[in-house]
C-alpha cells in the first residue's frame, strides 16, 4: 500500500505572531518555521504503517515556497521515502491546496492519504475533507486510532462528547488528531540519509490547477488584550471578590 | 435570498449549537431554513420549526443519514446548497467534518469558525490560536461558513412556527460505515454551554486526583469539567475535556484554571471567559497575565478549601 502524506510549513507553535502595522497581514518575516505538529503525527503514522509491513512506500507532499523543502526533508528523516514539492509563491487557500493534492494523487495513485486535522497558523480544518470530496474518497477525520486490514480501514475519531469508530474503504483520506501517536525524535544519521532521498519539484501550472484565492483578507487585527487582574491572598478573599466585585457567584 | 442552517442533533434532540448558528444566520438574512438530516428525526424537525427566526424546516430522513456520515451529508448538502446565499453549520466536530466536504463538491471555499458577521459576505475569524483576528470576504456565490457557537447568543424564545417539508434523503455512499460510538455520560452541563467551568492541568498528576480534587468543586458550582492538553495526553481526563486551540472553545461566566500554566494554545480556548480564576503554585505562570483573580499556592490545599468556602 502506497501512502501519501501532506506536510505544511507553518510558523512554529512557540512563536507569538504579530500583525503588521498597516493591518494587512501577519508579520512572519524572520520567525521560526516548523512542520505543522499535526503533520508530524501524520508522517509518524505512515512510518509506523511501513514498519508494520502494511505500507510499501511513503510519499510526502508540501505546497508552497522553496523552503518547504526543509519541511519535506524533516519528513524524509522521520522515515518517508521521497518528496514532492509543488512550488509556488502564491497564497494557497484550503480549496486550492486540495485541488493541488488531488492532481498529485492522480499521478501517484496512493491507497491512503494522511493529513493533519488543522494547520496551526490558519486553523482552517478543511483541507482533508475537501480533498476527500474532490477525489471521491471516504474520510476519517480527527483520527485517534487507525487500523488497516485488507481493503478496509477502521478509524476511531475524536468527536464532541466521546469517540466514534467508522469503517471506511480504501482509497481513503485520514486527518490526524493529537492522540493518534507521539512523533519520534529524529536521529542524526537519519538526517544525513534524508539528504540523499529524492524530491521532485512541480508547479501549479504544470498540474493545471487554478489556485486563485476565493477569500480575500480585508484586514487582520490583534484581539483586545485581557488585562491581568489581581492576586488575592486567601480563599476567603477570592470568594468575597467573586461575590461582591465580579458578581458571578 | 435565504440562508440554510444545518441542524446539530442526535435524532432525538435539537442541540443548542443550532440556535447559536441560527443567531449568526439572522445577521445575514431574515429568511432562514434549517436542514435536519438524520433518521427518525421528526422530533428534531418539530423543535427546529419552533426556533425563533426560522422560516422553513427541511427534513432529510433516511438510514444513510442516521450517523451523519460525511460522505452522505456532503452529497445531501451540496445538492441543495445552490438554492441559498449561505450555508452555515456550527463549528462542532460534526460541522467541521461534513461542511468542507460539501463546499468542495460545489467548488466553493469555506470560512471556518467565525466569531462575527460583518456583512453578508464578510466575516471575522480567529487565526494563530486566537492571537490574530482576520476579517475575510468571500467572492463565492454560496458562502459556506462554520460558526463558533460561543460567539453568538441563542434566542431560545421558541417563538417560531415554520413549515416543515421533506427533502429526498441521499443513497448511502457504500464507502463508509458506522461501527460504534463511546459517548461519555455526564451528569453535569456540557462544556461549551456551561456557566461555570472547572479545568485542571498537568499538576493534578493522576486521573484519581483529577476526579477526587476537582469533582467536589465542580459539583458545588454546577460546573462542567475541562482540562489542558497535558492533562488529557497523560490520561487524567477524557479527550473531549480538552480546552484550547485544538480542543473546545469555552466562554463561561467563570473559568477556573487549576494547575494550568497558560500556554497560548490553552488560552485560545478560554480567554473569552467573563471571569478567569487561576490557582497555581508558580507566581510567574503566564496564566496570571489573563486571570482576573489569582491565588498563588498548592492546588491540593486551595481547591478543597475553596469548595468548603462556597
Ligand atoms: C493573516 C493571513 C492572511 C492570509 N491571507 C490570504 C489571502 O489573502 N489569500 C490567500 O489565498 N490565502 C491567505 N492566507 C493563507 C491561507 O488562508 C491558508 O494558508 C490556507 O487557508 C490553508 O489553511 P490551513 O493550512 O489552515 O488548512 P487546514 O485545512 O487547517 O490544513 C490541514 C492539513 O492540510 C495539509 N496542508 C494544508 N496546506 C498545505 C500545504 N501548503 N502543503 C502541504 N499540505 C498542506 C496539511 O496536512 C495540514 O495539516 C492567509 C493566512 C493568514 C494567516
Ligand atoms: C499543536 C499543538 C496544539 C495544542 N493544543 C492545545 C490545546 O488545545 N489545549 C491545551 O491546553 N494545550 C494545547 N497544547 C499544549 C500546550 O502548548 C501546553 O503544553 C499545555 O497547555 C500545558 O498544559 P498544562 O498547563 O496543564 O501543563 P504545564 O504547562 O506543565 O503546567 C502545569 C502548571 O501547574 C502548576 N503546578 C504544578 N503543581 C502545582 C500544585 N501542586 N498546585 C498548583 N499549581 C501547580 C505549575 O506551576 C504549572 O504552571 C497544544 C500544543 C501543540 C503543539
Amino acid at each position: 500500500m502506497k501512502v501519501l502524506v501532506a506536510v505544511k510549513r507553518v510558523v512554529d507553535y512557540n512563536v507569538k505572531v504579530r500583525v503588521k502595522t498597516d493591518g494587512s497581514d501577519v508579520d512572519i518575516a524572520n520567525v521560526k518555521m516548523s512542520m505543522n505538529p499535526f503533520d508530524e503525527i501524520a508522517v509518524e503514522e505512515a512510518v509506523r504503517l511501513k514498519e508494520a509491513g502494511k505500507a510499501s512506500e511513503i510519499v510526502v507532499v508540501s505546497l508552497g515556497v522553496t523552503q518547504c523543502q526543509e519541511t519535506i526533508r524533516t519528513a524524509l528523516a522521520m522515515g518517508a521515502d521521497r518528496g514532492v514539492l509543488v512550488e509556488t509563491d502564491a497564497t494557497l487557500q484550503p480549496l486550492a491546496v486540495a485541488k493541488l493534492l488531488k492532481a498529485v494523487i492522480d499521478k501517484e495513485q496512493p491507497q491512503l492519504v494522511i493529513l493533519g486535522k488543522q494547520a496551526i497558523d490558519d486553523d482552517a480544518n478543511q483541507t482533508g475533507q475537501m480533498l476527500a470530496a474532490l477525489t471521491g474518497f471516504p474520510q476519517g477525520t480527527f483520527a485517534s486510532k487507525v487500523d488497516v486490514a485488507g481493503n478496509e480501514l477502521t478509524v476511531t475519531r475524536e468527536i464532541d462528547g466521546g469517540l466514534e469508530t467508522l469503517q471506511i474503504s480504501l482509497p481513503a483520506v485520514i486527518t490526524t488528531d493529537l492522540r493518534l501517536n507521539e512523533p519520534r525524535f529524529i536521529k542524526l544519521p537519519n538526517i544525513m540519509a534524508a539528504k540523499k532521498k529524492p524530491i521532485e519539484t512541480l508547479t501549479p501550472a504544470a498540474l493545471n490547477v487554478d489556485v486563485t484565492p476565493r477569500l480575500t483578507v480585508v484586514k487582520v487585527a490583534e484581539p483586545a488584550a485581557r488585562a491581568a487582574g489581581k492576586k488575592v491572598a486567601s480563599v476567603a478573599e477570592l470568594v468575597e471578590k467573586l461575590r461582591t466585585e465580579a458578581k458571578v457567584l | 435570498m435565504s440562508v440554510l442552517v444545518i441542524a446539530e442533533h442526535d435524532n432525538h434532540q435539537l442541540k443548542a449549537a443550532t440556535l447559536k448558528t441560527i443567531a449568526a444566520a439572522r445577521k445575514i438574512s431574515s429568511d432562514i431554513h434549517v436542514l435536519v438530516a438524520g433518521h427518525q428525526c421528526g422530533a428534531v424537525a418539530e423543535a427546529a420549526a419552533k426556533a425563533a427566526g426560522v422560516t422553513k424546516v427541511r427534513v432529510a430522513d433516511g438510514e444513510a443519514l442516521a450517523h451523519q456520515l460525511a460522505e452522505n451529508m456532503g452529497t445531501l448538502i451540496a445538492g441543495i446548497a445552490k438554492e441559498y446565499e449561505a450555508v452555515l453549520a456550527p463549528a462542532t466536530t460534526a460541522g467541521k467534518n461534513y461542511l468542507p466536504r460539501a463546499a468542495a463538491l460545489c467548488d466553493m471555499a469555506m470560512v471556518s469558525d467565525i466569531v462575527a458577521v460583518e456583512s453578508a459576505d464578510t466575516f471575522v475569524r480567529p487565526i494563530y490560536a486566537g492571537n490574530v483576528l482576520a476579517t475575510v470576504k468571500s467572492s463565492d456565490a454560496v458562502k459556506f461558513v462554520t460558526v463558533r457557537t460561543t460567539a453568538f447568543d441563542a434566542d431560545d424564545s421558541n417563538s417560531g412556527s415554520a413549515a416543515i417539508e421533506a427533502v429526498a434523503a441521499v443513497a448511502d455512499s457504500g464507502k463508509s460505515r458506522f461501527i460504534s460510538a463511546e459517548m461519555a455520560k455526564y451528569d453535569r452541563p456540557e462544556l461549551t454551554a456551561a456557566r461555570v467551568v472547572v479545568s485542571g492541568g498537568r499538576a493534578l498528576a493522576s486521573a484519581d486526583n483529577f476526579k477526587s480534587v476537582l469533582t467536589p468543586l465542580a459539583d458545588k458550582l454546577g460546573a462542567a469539567l475541562g482540562a489542558s492538553r497535558a492533562a488529557v495526553d497523560a490520561g487524567y481526563a477524557p479527550n473531549d475535556y480538552q480546552v484550547g486551540q485544538t480542543g473546545k472553545v469555552v466562554a463561561p461566566d467563570i473559568y477556573f484554571a487549576i494547575g494550568i500554566s497558560g500556554a497560548i494554545q490553552h488560552l485560545a480556548g478560554m480567554s473569552s471567559s467573563k471571569v478567569i480564576v487561576a490557582i497555581n503554585k508558580d507566581e510567574e505562570a503566564p496564566i496570571f497575565q489573563v486571570a482576573d483573580y489569582g491565588i498563588v499556592g498548592d492546588l491540593f490545599t486551595i481547591v478543597p478549601e475553596l469548595e468548603k468556602a462556597l
